[in-house]
Parts: structure tokens; C-alpha cells; sequence
């Protein structure tokens, strides 16, 4: 039996994969389904960072860090010692689960600005490590990845397909591989947080007393939450490697962690369906603004303190409250 | 009959401030236990010391037999004890009954990998998880708040719901931090027939409330503090006709 929650989960769902479906109708070029691919992929991420921060209520500053330690043991292992992808890929997972269990530990018995600082400490030390350990990593000049190899099938963004007859492009196959992906991580995350561990998560966020005096082990489900995240982080860093067939250290830096945070608070946190609009548009302005690049990040921050002020619930939360308002206007309100 | 909740000696100093200070009573199973005493005098200081949420500096607090100074609220819980909160401790980010069926949690066993897949065992936690947590808010008087978000509801009904999520845990006590403070007459007294109805069930309830009327009429035992001390200890008319208690607390 389905119940409630399950129905309104899956409209959700159906919504989301329509639009993926729809979306290529209107790229023309590779260029464009790169983008389109690197926000379903980003997307992922920031789906997992979003429990840890719209529901969990805890901050990661450091979070590149995660997906870019994700990103080079998939370039490292399947690259250097040719490892076959997929068990790669989720060894590469269980190695930074354990390694955010690890330092999530002490730091995460700190609240507010102090965990931001010992979060942007741990994304720091990755990417130190990655830019130093320059015969793994390349260094500052990067590392090319293999093609993504599903158990003998190579995905590339430069091949050429055929099912059934119909010719496709490695790019297109790309994006469709990366939307299927993203579908799971949401379906994941949302069975997550309608279930009683996700209450515990969620209760940590509106009131950490009281989710202590019924029972939830808060320091445990705070480290569980951000293993869960940092897990989000490493695959979707794993895909992002394979898909770009090169990476740098910028995938772990500063700069990607705080442009995965706008990412949440922009679309909305607590909002799945709106942190993947956030990435949407975040990856996309800057080709928008591509004359001011080098105001970048100032352009982020600008956005992270505008959203902060004027729609603190985030873009899609806020766009679906003004929509619900003007329909409550349009029905109702008769004098 | 046992005691419950045993309390010996107890002390906690913050710096050079004694809020409790060799403090010792004893809660009966099945009693209806009031803390009374003028504000500042370590009533909430106490609670927050038997739930865990303080660690003593001195003394002992035993639960059924068991020393209970060093664990966490959250272990505590599991030996059934929970509560309330004078500022209430209500999730805003959910609605009214999954904030009920967040009591319910340590009943709920499932694990990370049946929770992500959604598998069967989920499924029937959550469908009597959502039922208990329905009768319970019909049990004290919210049951038609029941998908509200939290953040819509009425002071009053939040208090009420607060109470529920308490006893969503099944606790054998409970303890009501002033659950009497911002209600009005009527609230009041539906609230007394609930501590009633909650007390004849047999979970033991632990009262901090400055409602005299209220306290008097549903107490078994009541504890005077002042200052951090006991003043007295007995039964609503002998504390009632304690002259210490009429000069420093209820006045003449």
C-alpha cells in the first residue's frame, strides 16, 4: 500500500524526471549538455550536502573536499592502476564515509561558527594534500580519468551509440546516465528523511533538547548524517571525474565548497527539489556573466547574503509559497 | 511500594552559585510528585539534573535502583524517563504529529538500509508509529492538528502536543516543567484532568508548576524549594500548614 507521504514523493519525482526528459529538446550543442550534465551530477552533491545542512541544520564549509577525495581515487585507482569503475567508485565511498567518520567525530560536537571553521579546515587540508601529493595527484596540473566503464561497456562523452537504431551521442548518454543517477539520489534522500531517522536528523535541527529527552542520540546521528553527505559528495565526485575525463585540484578547493553551500541555501534548504535548482542556477550564471569572471566569487557571496535576507526559505520554497498565495487569491478571497 | 526516582545529597554549582544544594527526596511509582518554590529557587536546575541535561556536582540520583548521574538524556529516555520544558522544546520544522512520533523513536528500530530502501519493516514502524501518535494527540486534546505544521499552532495546543510527544515513549515518568504557565482558566483545568488521567494510568509524573490551585488539587507529595534547599517535604496539607512554606513561598 502506498501511503501518503509515498504519493506526494512520487509526483515529485515524476516532475523531476520529465524535466530531465524534456530539458535536451531545447540543447543543441555539447557545450550545453556538459552544463546540463555537470548540474545533474553537482546536483547530486548537493542533495547529500542538504541533509547534513537544510535538515541536520549543520554547516560544511569543507565539503569540495569530499567530493574531490571521491574524484581522485576514481582517477588514482581506475587511471594509474587501472581498477575496473564501478567498485571504484564505491570503495572510493566506503574510504570517505570512513574518513568523514573519522573527523566528523570531535568536530562535529562544535555548533555555529565553530564547526564552519573546523568544516573549512578539513576541506583546506584535502586540498593542501591533493595540490602536494603531486605524483598521485598530478599536482596543480591535474590528472586525466579514464572513460566511465560499466562492467565492460566503456560510457564516454566522445563516442558514438546505437540502440535499437538510433544513433546517439556519447554526451547525450551522458546527461540521461547522469539524470538516472540523480532520481536515485533523490529517491534515497527522501526515504531518509520521511522515516525515523530522519525526524532524529531534523529534530537536531529544530530542537536539539528535545530530540535528546525522547531518545535520539544526537552526537550519533549528527556524525551519521554527515558520513551520509560526505558518501553523496564522493560519488557524485566519482562520476564528475569520469564524466570531465580530467581533474584538477580545484574540484577539492575553497572556492567549489562555497559555491555547493550557495547551491543549498539559493534553492531552498530542506528543499531537495529546490538546492537542484540551485545548482541549476549557479552553474549557469557564471556563463551568464562570463565578462565579470573574475567577480565570481564576489558574485556568490552577493547572492548568499541577498538570498539570507530576502528569502531566507530559499528560491523554490519562496516561488511555491508566492504561487500558492496568488491561487488562494484566485479561488478564494471573495469579499 | 519502591521508589522511582531517588534523589540524595544532590548539588550543582554554577562557578560559585549553589542552584541545588544537598537536595534528597524520593518519588513513589504511580505518585503525582510536585516541585514548588519561588523562581530562582532550583526547580528547573533539579530537572534538567534528573533528565540528564545537567551532569551534579555532588550527590546521587538513582532510577529503579539505577545510578543515573553520568548518562545522557538520550539514555535516560531509554529507561523511560522524559518531559517537558517550561520554554517549550517544540520542532518548528515539522508538523504537529511527526513532532509525536519523534517521541516514538526509540520504539522505532529500524535501520540505515531498510530506511533507505524503504522496505517493508519501515513501512509498518511508521504506519503504528503515525496511529499511537494520532490516539495520543486525540488522548490530550490536539487531535485536530494532526498534519498542522507546528509553526501554526496555538501556544496552548503546542503545550498540550508537547506533553504527547512525552508520552509517546511510553516513559514509566514523566516530568511537566510548569505546564500550567500561559494557559488560562479553562486550559488550566483541562490540563488537571489530563495529569489525572496520565497519573491513574500508572506513569509517575514529576510536577514543577507555581499553579497553587492546580498543585494542591492533583499532588500526592510535594517538595518546597528555596534558594536551592529543600524547605519541606510532605504531603499538599502539611505543606499547606508549614510555616516556613507560608513565609517564604505562599504567603500569609
Amino acid at each position: 500500500m502506498f501511503d501518503q507521504f509515498m504519493k506526494v514523493r512520487l509526483r515529485g519525482m515524476i516532475v523531476l524526471a520529465i524535466i530531465v526528459v524534456v530539458i535536451p529538446l531545447f540543447l543543441t550543442n555539447p557545450f550545453q549538455y556538459d552544463l546540463a550534465t555537470q548540474i545533474l551530477i553537482v546536483g547530486g552533491a548537493v542533495v547529500g550536502l542538504n541533509l547534513l545542512v537544510g535538515f541536520a541544520g549543520q554547516i560544511s564549509l569543507g565539503h569540495a573536499g569530499f567530493f574531490g577525495l571521491g574524484a581522485y581515487f576514481t582517477g588514482i585507482m581506475t587511471g594509474t592502476y587501472g581498477w575496473p569503475a564501478v567498485p571504484t567508485l564505491l570503495l572510493g565511498a566506503a574510504v570517505v564515509g570512513a574518513i568523514a567518520w573519522i573527523v566528523g567525530r570531535p568536530i562535529l560536537r562544535l555548533k555555529g561558527h565553530y564547526l564552519s571553521m573546523a568544516t573549512l579546515a578539513v576541506g583546506f587540508i584535502i586540498a593542501i594534500i591533493i595540490n602536494n601529493e603531486s605524483q598521485l595527484t598530478g599536482g596543480p596540473d591535474g590528472m586525466p580519468v579514464p572513460a566511465l566503464d560499466l562492467f565492460g561497456w566503456e560510457l564516454s562523452s566522445f563516442g558514438l551509440y546505437s540502440f535499437f537504431g538510433i544513433e546517439f551521442d556519447g554526451y547525450e548518454l551522458w546527461y540521461f546516465f547522469a539524470g538516472l543517477m540523480l532520481l536515485l539520489a533523490v529517491w534515497l534522500a527522501q526515504n531518509l528523511i520521511d522515516s525515523p531517522i530522519g525526524r532524529g536528523l531534523r529534530a537536531v535541527h529544530g530542537s536539539e533538547v528535545a530530540a535528546r529527552v525522547v531518545g535520539v542520540d544526537t552526537a550519533k546521528y549528527k556524525s551519521l548524517v554527515f558520513v551520509i553527505s560526505a558518501v553523496y559528495a564522493s560519488i557524485t565526485g566519482s562520476l564528475y571525474a569520469h564524466f570531465q575525463g580530467f581533474i584538477t585540484p580545484a574540484v577539492a578547493g575553497f572556492d567549489f565548497s562555497i559555491i555547493l553551500i550557495t547551491m543549498v541555501v539559493l534553492g531552498g534548504m530542506g528543499s531537495t527539489y529546490g538546492v537542484i535548482l540551485g545548482a541549476a542556477v549557479l552553474t549557469l550564471l557564471p556563463q551568464v556573466l562570463a565578462d565579470f569572471q573574475e567577480l565570481e566569487m564576489v558574485m556568490f557571496g552577493l547572492i548568499l547574503m541577498l538570498t539570507m535576507i530576502f528569502m531566507p526559505k530559499g528560491l523554490l520554497p519562496t516561488l511555491g509559497s508566492m504561487a500558492g498565495k496568488r491561487f488562494a487569491k484566485k479561488t478564494g478571497g471573495q469579499p | 511500594m519502591t521508589a522511582l526516582v531517588e534523589v540524595k545529597g544532590l548539588d550543582k554549582a554554577f562557578g560559585g552559585v549553589h542552584a541545588v544544594e544537598n537536595v534528597s527526596f524520593s518519588v513513589d511509582a504511580g505518585q503525582v510528585y510536585s516541585v514548588i518554590g519561588p523562581n530562582g529557587a532550583g526547580k528547573t536546575t533539579l530537572f534538567n539534573l534528573i533528565t540528564g541535561l545537567y551532569t551534579p556536582t555532588g550527590g546521587e540520583i538513582r532510577l529503579n535502583g539505577e545510578t543515573t548521574n553520568d548518562l545522557e538524556p538520550n539514555q535516560l529516555a531509554e529507561r523511560g524517563m522524559c518531559r517537558t520544558f517550561q520554554q517549550m522544546q517544540i520542532c518548528m520544522n515539522m508538523t504537529a504529529i511527526e513532532n509525536v512520533m519523534l517521541g516514538r523513536h526509540l520504539k522505532l528500530k529500524s535501520s540505515l538500509f531498510t530506511t533507505l530502501f524503504r522496505l517493508p519493516g519501515l513501512l509498518r514502524d511508521e504506519k503504528s508509529a503515525r496511529q499511537r501518535a494520532a490516539d495520543l494527540m486525540e488522548y490530550v486534546g490536539c487531535g485536530d492538528y494532526l498534519e498542522t505544521e507546528a509553526s501554526a499552532m496555538s501556544y496552548g495546543a503546542l503545550k498540550r502536543l508537547e506533553i504527547a510527544r512525552a508520552l509517546a515513549a511510553d516513559p514509566k515518568v514523566i516530568l511537566l516543567d510548569e505546564p500550567a504557565a500561559g494557559l488560562n482558566a479553562v486550559e488550566t483545568a483541562a490540563l488537571e484532568q489530563l495529569i489525572r488521567r496520565i497519573a491513574d494510568e500508572g506513569t509517575t509524573v514529576m510536577l514543577v508548576e507555581h499553579d497553587m490551585k492546580l498543585v494542591m488539587g492533583i499532588s500526592d507529595h510535594l517538595l518546597v524549594l528555596n534558594y536551592g534547599r529543600v524547605l519541606a517535604e510532605g504531603t499538599p496539607s502539611e505543606i499547606r500548614n508549614n510555616p516556613d512554606v507560608i513565609a517564604a513561598y505562599l504567603g500569609g
